[in-house]
This record gives C-alpha cells, structure tokens and sequence, in this order.
C-alpha cells in the first residue's frame, strides 16, 4: 500500500469508530494489565462524565469478565512468564440505544471449531434461562463446579448475563477446517428491568 | 499458626488470617491475575487452620468488588468452614455491603444460601 492509502485508513478508521459510536478499539494480546489499564480508563472516562454508580460497576463488571474470558479462553493463547495467560482477540465498548445512554461490549477471538456446538450450547441455556434461572444456575456452578489450571470457574457468562439483564448475542464465522471466530456482544442497558 | 496479613493491591486484596484470634478477613478488590496462585497459600492456611479451629471463627468479607473466579475461591473458603459447622464450632460470617450496592447485598444471601454457615449483613 502507498503511504497516502495509510492515512485514508487512519481516517476511515476514524470515521467509522465515530459512526459506530465505540470508545475504544483494541485488536492484540489480552494481558491482566491490559485488563486493568482498559477498565480503570473507562472508569475514568464514565468518571469524567457522573455515570452512575450502578452502570459504572455494571460496566467495569462485564469488561473484567470479557476481558478475562479472552485471555483465559482463546484458543490462540500463550503462557507467559510467571503464572498469567494471554490470549488473542478484539475487544470493543461502545456507546449504543436511541440517545447512547447504554453501552455495548463486543469480543471476537477464535475457538476450535470441534468445541462450537458445546459454546454454542452453553451461551443458548443461558439465553433460555430468566433470572431466578440464572440465579440456581450461578449457584450450583458455585456449588459444584471447580477452578480450571488457568483460573477459570465458568462463571463468566452466567454473571454477565445476570448483570445485565440483557440475552448474550452471539456469533461464530467458520474461519477454515479446525477454526471459527467466535463473537459476543453484551449490552448494558439503562434502567433494563432485571 | 503464623498470623498471615497480606497488604491489598488494586487488583487483589487485604487478607488476614489470624488463628489465635479466630479471625478471618478480605478487604478491597478482588481479581487477581492468577485466583490460584493468589488464593493458593490462603486455602492452604485454612485447610490447616480447620484440623483444629478455635471454638468460634468470624470470618469478615468487605468486598468493593470481586471477579467470578474469586467468587469460586469464596464458596471453597466457606465450603471449609462448613466442615467444622457440622462439628459443632461456631463459625460467623459478617457479610459486608455498601447501601446502594445490590449486587453485593445478594452475593451474600446466595452465599448464605447455599453454605450452612451463619451470615450477618452489615451496611457499611
């Protein structure tokens, strides 16, 4: 590409994060300081502007379980030295609803395709289940479940889907024979009844 | 048993573990790096501490906020206790919470409910 067709893809890079209303954009290594650096600028952020309290902690909740879900769960991950875990996947929050008063949270990162129809499976039970359904699930979880090698305890989605209120939209595109690119979308509704 | 005091960080939190007291304490956030590798010495001192517990334990959570994985580490911790429950020590939870938030308030009643360990909520 010439030099000049960069700087068209920085502003159409631009362009289209305004049109889209996202606030931060990030492709990469999924790290625990890149965790902690995401959720304490969008506290600052929400911060800066008197969000309230309880969607400042329903943000900050969904990010750190998003964000540990694609560093714990990408099947592109490495082991990095010391005990942490990285992996690859994008990450978006954005500002979405008739007046942008909500927020969205968007992951994409890829799984092996053999383990899809289990996500796909899971993500559906949780989507059936209303809150006091989420609620035993949660708990039996708690209860019966067990901490995976990379700190994992389930828990993730069943928590962001209690936290929210909201159903978990969700995607998966075959990227080739042993890999999809799976996408999440969460939304953090105001005043959402739960 | 050596009194464990472990100062918290923005990402992990205060913990004291005093056996002679009966005391048990996390303050502050809670979503450590690694839940294991954090967890892993404060799990070990209570499997030690419960082999021959005090009469009464008080174990006091005042959590701003913890991740899913450290909630799993808190069910285990409570698990153990309600070991020595069914041997007939006394053994209180006093559950903090701050008034507006809810979720906090209900982590501690599904706690309560499912562990059969004593709960006090306090608003703080």
């Amino acid at each position: 590409m010439e030099n000049v067709d960069y700087m068209k893809l920085v502003y159409q890079f631009h362009k289209d994060m305004l049109a889209n209303k996202f606030t931060l954009v990030y492709e990469g290594e999924i790290t625990h300081q890149i965790t902690k650096a995401f959720t304490s600028l969008t506290e600052n952020k929400m911060e800066s502007y008197s969000e309230d309290a309880s969607m400042k902690r329903k943000v900050f909740h969904v990010m750190v379980e998003c964000l540990q879900n694609l560093s714990k769960h990408a099947d592109d991950y490495k082991v990095l030295n010391g005990n942490g875990y990285s992996g690859e996947g994008i990450f978006i929050i954005g500002r979405t609803g008739d007046k942008n008063e909500d927020y969205h949270i968007l992951t994409g990162n890829i799984i092996q395709s053999a383990k899809v129809p289990e996500m796909q499976a899971f993500l559906e039970r949780i989507n059936q289940l209303d809150k006091n359904g989420l609620k035993e699930l949660f708990k039996k979880q708690m209860r019966e479940g067990s901490l995976t090698d990379k700190g994992g305890a389930g828990l993730g989605l069943i928590d962001i889907a209690r936290k929210t209120g909201s159903k978990l939209e969700y995607n998966f595109i075959r990227i080739d024979d042993k890999n999809s690119f799976y996408t999440l979308r969460t939304k953090i509704i105001r005043n959402q009844h739960i | 048993m050596e009194v464990i005091k472990i100062t918290g960080t923005d990402d992990t939190p205060n913990v004291i573990l005093d056996a002679e007291k009966g005391i048990i304490e996390f303050s502050g956030r809670s979503l450590p790096e690694d839940v294991l590798s954090f967890y892993g010495p404060v799990l070990q001192w209570i499997e030690e501490y419960i082999q021959s517990p005090n009469p009464k334990t008080e174990i006091n959570i005042k959590l701003d906020y913890f991740n899913t994985a450290s909630s799993k580490v808190i069910m285990d911790i409570l698990i153990y206790f309600e070991t020595i429950v069914k041997q007939g020590k006394e053994v209180i939870v006093h559950w903090y919470y701050q008034e507006e938030d809810e979720d906090m308030a209900e982590a501690g009643e599904e706690y309560s409910d499912i562990v059969d360990v004593e709960f006090e909520m306090h608003v703080y």
